[in-house]
């Protein structure tokens, strides 16, 4: 689904990010672990044509996603906040997406459904604007939204952070029945390594920008994970 | 104590992301504040002079006088345009300081103000003037502290009319009536104001009174925000009651209708895009200059296609120009969305077709001043929705100014002022149609004029497309730079 090759971006000189080579399969749920300025969000931008790589490229689903935009129509993200528009209610926005995707309003209602414990009856008949909901809120919203369409690849940066603990739950079984039921692939990043080993199927962790681990969850534990960042950071280096 | 509150204070003010962007904001702003000083400094040192060679009077006597002007427009203006200052010291809640410290900073800080500064500029002018021309040393300079000191409590009224609605209805209602009897001459406020201010001159305790009104204006301030510094009152985000937006209506316009819709809400739920429409609204009334006969310069009638254009392109002026601006904050959605650009474009070309065409009805009173003058309003909405509606998203596509919806300041950011290659895209949007009217005009006589503008909006019709796909190349090229500023 994904292929990347010589990927780096640098900035006035400091290499943020360089991964010389990952292929991603369709149907999988992959993790993306790493320290703050290791480089998970970088990867997204990337990944979503946001910020330009400094050499190499990334494919996904066969086209380079600089250069056509065909991979629009069946990935969808949720990075941050910059994905929301504040102004409008949590319907309004779902509306807003569901056009662009295509989706019909009774559709609509049934995979509202699907997200009603999720949303736990803070989001939806609430007339609130978005821009007025808690940070948490405003994830779930976002999260949701991802989903609308039947995208083939979703993209979560951090998708855990800010949830409460009822909600982190909700959003594990989630993710699940969207990449088990619907086939959909899953790229997701987190600090929570213990949400990433009991999703994913494929742990990724990043250091200052380089890929160090690539592991099935099957071969890697959470104690081996665990391990891993408890370590002084002098080797990397 | 308070001066490490006080430094924390400049450097709000010089790492303000406004200051920091750009050098030429820096120098516009610093410019802007050289040009009121320049203002108010002149005025200082003149004011005497003035009056006296208009021979108003004593000059002393005679700035007692209008000083109640002075305090009065003081508030108004404060009301209008002086920021609260108790918004950002929520920080400051969690370290060891005292509530109280806390607020009396936040309500000191307002000395730093322009508002109050500015004042001395004018103050102090005056007062060596005053001196030098004979007036008693002392004696003036405990005037000038009572007028200071007045301003002052202006300085705390205002903020205590921000607050409470009752005080700003008794202070308005007050202002309002003076006003109305000065002006329609039914009573003379100034005539029992000018002893009150003159007598600052004679004797110490009318200053001592004012001294202690300011001080009570403050003391009422302060014990008022004291009591609101709690995250759950005072410093509370005020959640905004939503307006409903018919879906429906706009549902049948498919795509089309669903950016429409968000532009709708855009318009009408944020306070900056709102001020631009209003701003917009206002250039209908621009024309009355030129079709009046009001400034003699503007007689021409080369002029009256000018006015034409900026009737009837007030919302294509204010609010087009600042496409894809105003989505700024959530461009990195419509980047990754399944939405090509043509249909972006497309939904904000109509919108400004649509608001243009809605300027015209609401300019059709022009025609009180006759056809003739009518038709170049007529003509200056053709032009402007076919030609300028899609120029103006070409200039567009060239500023990168990130805006924050929900913030009311007009933005000295707008460095789109600045920006040459927007500046140049004005030829088409105003020198042409003009030119091309004065050269049809002595040619082939003004009606040949008229269609000749109309002839040209048509072929800027067909040229549509080939804009689009200007404004998508550039779109394109500058697609990572526009969304690392308006992520930043």
């Amino acid at each position: 689904m994904i292929t990347v090759s010589n990927l780096s971006k640098t900035y006035s000189g400091t290499t943020v990010l360089s991964i010389d080579q990952i292929d991603l399969q369709a149907g999988e749920i992959i993790g993306l672990v790493g320290n703050n300025g290791a480089g998970k969000t970088t990867f997204f931008s990337l990944l979503l044509d946001l910020i330009k790589p400094s050499t190499g490229y990334i494919e996904n689903q066969g086209v380079q996603v600089n250069q056509s935009e065909a991979w629009k129509s069946d990935t969808a993200a949720f990075i941050d906040e910059n994905f929301l528009i504040g102004y409008l209610t949590a319907e309004e926005y779902f509306t807003f997406i569901r056009g662009l995707r295509g989706v019909s309003a009774p559709d609509m209602e049934a995979f509202l459904e699907v997200f009603k414990s999720f949303f736990n009856e803070e989001i939806l008949g609430n007339k609130k604007y978005i821009r007025d909901y808690s940070k948490g809120n405003q994830k779930k919203i976002g999260i949701a939204a991802a989903f609308i369409g039947h995208p083939k690849l979703v993209i979560l940066d951090e998708p855990f952070a800010n949830l409460d603990p009822r909600a982190q739950m909700q959003l594990q079984k989630l993710l699940k029945h969207f990449n088990s039921e619907e086939g959909v692939s899953l790229l997701v990043s987190s600090h929570d390594l213990l949400h990433v080993s009991e999703v994913c199927q494929r742990i990724l962790i990043l250091n200052k920008g380089n890929l160090v681990k690539d592991a099935r969850t099957s071969e890697i534990t959470l104690d081996q994970l665990r391990s891993y960042f408890s370590e002084e950071p002098t080797e990397e280096a | 104590m308070l001066a490490t509150l006080f430094r924390l204070e400049l450097k709000g003010i010089f790492r303000a992301p406004t200051w920091r962007q750009n050098l030429w904001m820096r120098i516009f702003i610093v410019f802007a504040i050289l040009y009121f000083a320049l203002i108010f400094l002149s005025l200082g040192f003149g004011a005497y002079f003035i009056i006296e060679k208009l021979e108003l009077g004593e000059p002393f006597a005679v700035i007692n006088r209008y000083l109640l002007y002075y305090l009065g427009f003081d508030i108004v203006f404060r009301y209008m345009l002086q920021p609260m200052p108790v918004t950002d010291v929520q920080p400051l809640l969690y370290q060891p300081l005292p509530k109280k410290l806390v607020v009396h900073f936040s309500l000191l800080k307002t000395f730093y103000s322009f508002f109050n500064w500015s004042h001395l500029l004018f103050l102090i002018p005056m007062t060596i003037v005053l001196i030098s021309k004979g007036n008693e040393t002392g004696a003036t300079l405990l005037w000038a502290l009572g007028v200071y000191v007045l301003l002052l409590a202006n300085n705390f009224l205002n903020i205590i009319i921000n607050q409470k609605t009752s005080v700003f209805i008794g202070v308005a209602s007050l202002v309002v009536g003076t006003g109305v009897l000065q002006y329609f001459e039914l009573y003379d406020f100034t005539l029992v104001t000018q002893p009150l201010f003159l007598s600052f001159y004679n004797s110490i305790w009318p200053v001592a009174l004012v001294v202690l009104i300011a001080a009570a204006t403050y003391y009422y301030a302060f014990t008022h925000f004291r009591g609101l510094m709690y995250l759950d009152t005072g410093l509370a985000k005020k959640t905004e009651k939503t307006i409903a937006i018919d879906q429906k209506y706009f549902e049948r316009f498919g795509k089309l209708g669903l950016l429409l819709k968000n532009d709708v809400a855009l318009i009408i739920r944020n306070k900056r895009a709102r001020m631009a429409v209003f701003a917009g609204f206002f250039f209908i009334f621009y024309g009355l200059l030129f079709f009046t006969g009001a400034i003699e310069a503007y007689d021409g009638v080369y002029w009256r296609v000018f006015a034409g254009i900026f009737v009837t392109g007030g919302f294509l002026f204010s609010f087009g120009q600042y496409v894809p601006s105003w989505d700024s904050s959530y461009y990195s959605l419509l980047m990754t969305q399944n939405l090509t650009y043509v249909e972006y474009l497309k939904s904000k070309y109509s919108l400004i077709q649509v608001f243009t065409a809605v300027t015209t009805v609401l300019s059709s009173w022009y025609i009180i001043f006759g056809w003739d003058i009518f038709s170049y309003v007529l003509i200056g909405a053709i032009y402007n929705m076919s030609v300028n509606a899609a120029i103006v998203l070409w200039g567009g596509a060239y500023v990168r100014t990130k805006i924050d919806l929900t913030s009311s300041k007009k933005a000295f950011g707008d460095k789109n002022a600045f920006n040459y290659k927007s500046l140049l895209l004005t030829l088409p949007k105003i020198a042409l149609p003009v030119g091309l009217f004065a050269l049809v005009d002595n040619l082939a006589g003004t009606t040949a004029a008229k269609w000749s503008i109309v002839f040209i909006s048509l072929i800027g019709l067909t040229l549509k497309p080939w804009v689009f796909k200007r404004v998508i190349t550039i779109y394109k090229k500058e697609k990572y730079q526009t969304l690392k500023a308006y992520r930043s």
